[in-house]
């Protein structure tokens, strides 16, 4: 292809990713880089409905504009946010690792840190959610795949609908569900004889009731994107196989999987992409408690009553979008290397 | 015959349509921007009588209000000429100076205001006060008197035993509720019980945090201690979740919000029995305390500096007839009135209770609202009990330190 009807064709989604991508990217790094001016502040008398005039601080708006107005982006603060103790909190882990009692101690002081604790939620969530998820999502394919031609829109519509469903209003449902007083709740409770039993209650369980909900929501896109490569599968191969003697799970693993593989990586890395921005169902389930993730931070730090921190905000952002990499990048590598043997 | 009965169907339609009323207001644009509640309906709506030819009265009630006001505000012209604030979310927009002194037109147009209605920062009213809320004791008598409580009890340690009667009589395996949910509403209850100690939470003058002493604890063992009577997800319900709770007869005894105390004796809402045998007094008073510990709170109305003077005065006469003696005349039960002539109904009673029983106002320092987020987050370990009070206090004080650091309030 000529250079030229390369770019011609290429150019318009390159401009656009650079400005919609690259561009806010690098303006959430620089404002992870400052910090809110000193707040001028100014003791004046305070008259309120309830114990009358007091002497109360309040900040002084027209000082603190004119600083605003000078600088807009706030102070200079350096890499300062980043180590802080709500974020990566690097003075804070030098003294856990240097007075904790043990490696289980350590680990509980860690998990004490905001950024620590969120990321070991996001992780595991991933983790867990990721391959489970797909193994789910594939084998709802494969059943799909043998039903009767009859009954199989009304059984794809109802793989889908976890898909279909709002995120933040299907956790919502599940979370009413399993309230103590929901079907599902209550149905725990009478099965295991104990009246204070709740999926709410403990850290595990907390994490459980999340994971689950997120295989059950993460499952329909596999399942589509399987089922569609389950139609690619060649029929001539299948039928070898069949007149070869091979048992329906050796033709799963010999012909079915290797022809899916490319789609196996990429519903991969969509899935870790999207598994590593957890967010909706600790909303939802009210979890915050016992599992928080980094864009629960991101959000958290925005989401106030009074002092939005804009740049607590940016620097979780950075250091997710830091762990993503880290995290996808052996997976497009190993793509990388699939695509240029596939060329040769 | 025919024509005779359109003209006269016409006549009815027009007499029964909206009253306009004339708020004498000569033209001008009215947009309100309030949080959700019952109360702050009865407002936007009787300010939108106000609308005519030349004057239009637009409003977003949302619970999200606080998110939108500075952005809002800062815009030139502003997106909303009112903001409806409370104790809390006034500081933000005083911090940034967008909203403007309002002498001029309480000169003006204020005759039917109250002293104690005007907020005075440095001695110029920066908002108009209506009504007061907080969080107060809601308690079936039915319950306390089967448990032979005859006295109902003014303290939260009288709250813990009234509670173990009940349980021990097997009335109510979980006789007690707290919004304990982590997040904004966790953080409420330690400020509620933080207060009623009669200690500060910041050094005098600084951003300073202060609450690493002997009061701090207090409040903090005594939000542990009355877990003990509570349903094992505390940690998931938040105020409107316990009122169902409290409405389905599930739990007996409860601190909730005076805004929400009509629904818990209304019958259309809780179960008879409930709505029947429900008393309100004043928040329990902790430890040695004397006075209710709760924070008081008034929700009151704002206009924005950036926005015409003839719009701020349009504005301000049309929340002057939403804040008018007639409207807590006609609606004496979906608040607490600040205004003249408030005949206080029986859903009042809390939070009445609370300010005669010299209840301390919720903080209005710029970063109280910090410490608010702070708590809310860190205090999750401890009312789980995976952590102490030191411990707590010492996660508090750092994340706080770091996010007022942030803020620029601290160096």
């Amino acid at each position: 292809m000529p250079h030229s009807t390369f770019f011609r064709f290429m150019g318009p989604s390159l401009i656009a990713m650079f400005l919609f991508i690259a561009l806010p990217i690098v303006s959430i790094f620089v404002q992870s880089l400052h910090v809110e001016h000193p707040q001028v502040v100014v003791v004046s008398e305070t008259c309120q409905p309830f114990g009358g005039c007091t002497q109360t601080t309040s900040v002084d708006a027209g000082a603190t504009a004119k600083i605003r107005a000078e600088q807009p982006l706030g102070q200079f603060n350096g890499l300062g946010t980043y180590v802080d103790r709500n974020h990566l909190a690097f003075r804070e882990l030098k003294a856990i690792l240097a007075n904790s009692n043990g490696v289980g101690d350590a680990i509980a002081l860690i998990y004490n840190l905001p950024l620590y604790r969120a990321l070991a939620f996001t992780v595991t969530y991933t983790a867990v959610v990721t391959p489970l998820a797909m193994i789910l999502g594939f084998l709802i394919a494969l059943a799909v795949n043998i039903v009767p031609r009859m009954v199989k829109g009304p059984v794809m519509f109802f793989s889908l609908v976890p898909m279909l469903i709002t995120p933040l209003v299907g956790a919502l449902i599940l979370y009413w569900m399993l309230n103590t007083e929901g079907i599902l709740g209550a149905a725990i409770q009478h099965l295991y004889n104990d009246p204070n039993l709740s999926t709410r209650t403990s850290g595990p369980l907390t994490w459980a009731t999340l994971m689950t909900y997120g295989i059950w929501t993460n499952a329909p896109f596999s399942f589509i994107v399987f089922y569609a490569g389950l139609q690619a599968v060649p029929r001539d191969t299948l039928e070898a196989a069949i007149i070869d003697g091979a048992s329906r799970l050796d033709r799963i693993r010999y012909v079915v999987l290797p022809s899916l593989r490319p789609l196996v990586l990429f519903v991969l890395l969509v899935q870790l992409m999207d598994n590593f921005r957890v967010f909706e169902p600790i909303i939802s389930f009210n979890a915050s408690a016992n599992a928080t993730s980094l864009s629960f931070l991101v959000y958290s730090s925005l989401n106030t009553q009074t002092t939005q921190l804009f740049g607590s905000a940016a620097a979780t952002s950075v250091i997710t979008i830091g762990f993503i990499t880290v995290l996808i990048v052996p997976v497009l590598l190993r793509v990388a290397r699939e695509l240029s043997a596939g060329t040769r | 015959m025919h024509f005779h009965r359109i003209a006269l169907s016409l006549a009815a339609l027009a007499a029964a349509g909206p009253s306009l009323a004339d708020c004498g207001i000569a033209s001008g644009s009215v947009r309100i921007l309030s949080n959700d509640f019952a109360a702050l309906h009865v407002l936007n709506d009787t300010a939108a009588e106000c609308a005519n030819d030349t004057v239009t009265v637009t409003s977003n009630s949302t619970t999200e209000h606080k998110n939108i006001q500075v952005p809002a505000l800062t815009a030139n012209p502003a997106e909303y000429t009112v903001a409806v604030v409370a104790n809390n979310s006034i500081v933000p927009l005083l911090g940034a100076g967008l909203i403007r002194p309002l002498d001029d037109l309480v000169a003006k147009y204020g005759q039917d205001l109250q002293p104690n209605q005007l907020i005075k920062i440095d001695g110029k009213v920066m908002a108009i006060a209506f009504m007061a809320n907080g969080q107060h004791l809601v308690m079936r008598s039915d319950l306390l008197k089967e448990a032979g409580v005859d006295t109902p009890p003014t303290s939260w340690n009288g709250v813990m035993e009234a509670a173990a009667k009940i349980r021990d009589k097997g009335l109510l395996e979980n006789p007690l509720a707290a919004s304990d949910a982590a997040g904004w509403d966790l953080a409420a209850e330690f400020v509620n019980l933080y207060l009623g100690t009669g200690a500060d939470f910041f050094e005098a003058g600084s951003a300073k945090l202060a609450i690493d002493n002997d009061q701090g604890r207090l409040a903090l063992q005594t939000m542990r201690d009355l877990t003990q009577y509570m349903a094992p997800d505390y940690v998931t319900t938040d105020t409107d979740a316990i009122a169902q709770l409290y409405r389905d007869g599930k739990v007996g005894m409860m601190n909730n919000w005076g805004s929400l105390a009509a629904s818990l004796i209304d019958p259309a809402k809780a179960q008879p029995n409930v709505a029947e045998n429900t008393v309100f007094a004043a928040a329990p008073t902790i430890g040695d305390g004397t006075i209710p510990a709760a924070a008081l709170w008034w929700d009151g109305f704002t206009i924005a500096a950036n926005i015409s003077d003839a719009d701020a005065e349009a504005s301000f006469q049309a929340m002057m007839h939403a804040v008018a003696p007639e409207t807590a005349a006609e609606h004496p039960d979906v608040a607490v009135w600040l205004i003249k002539g408030y005949q206080p109904g029986p859903a009042a009673v809390g939070v009445i209770a609370n300010a005669n029983g010299g209840a301390r106002p919720y903080p209005m320092v710029p970063w109280m609202g910090l410490l608010h987020e702070t708590l809310g987050a860190e205090l999750a370990d401890f009312i789980k009990g995976s952590e102490d009070a030191d411990k707590a206090l010492a996660d508090i004080d750092a994340a706080y330190t770091a996010a007022a650091t942030q803020a620029g309030y601290l160096n």
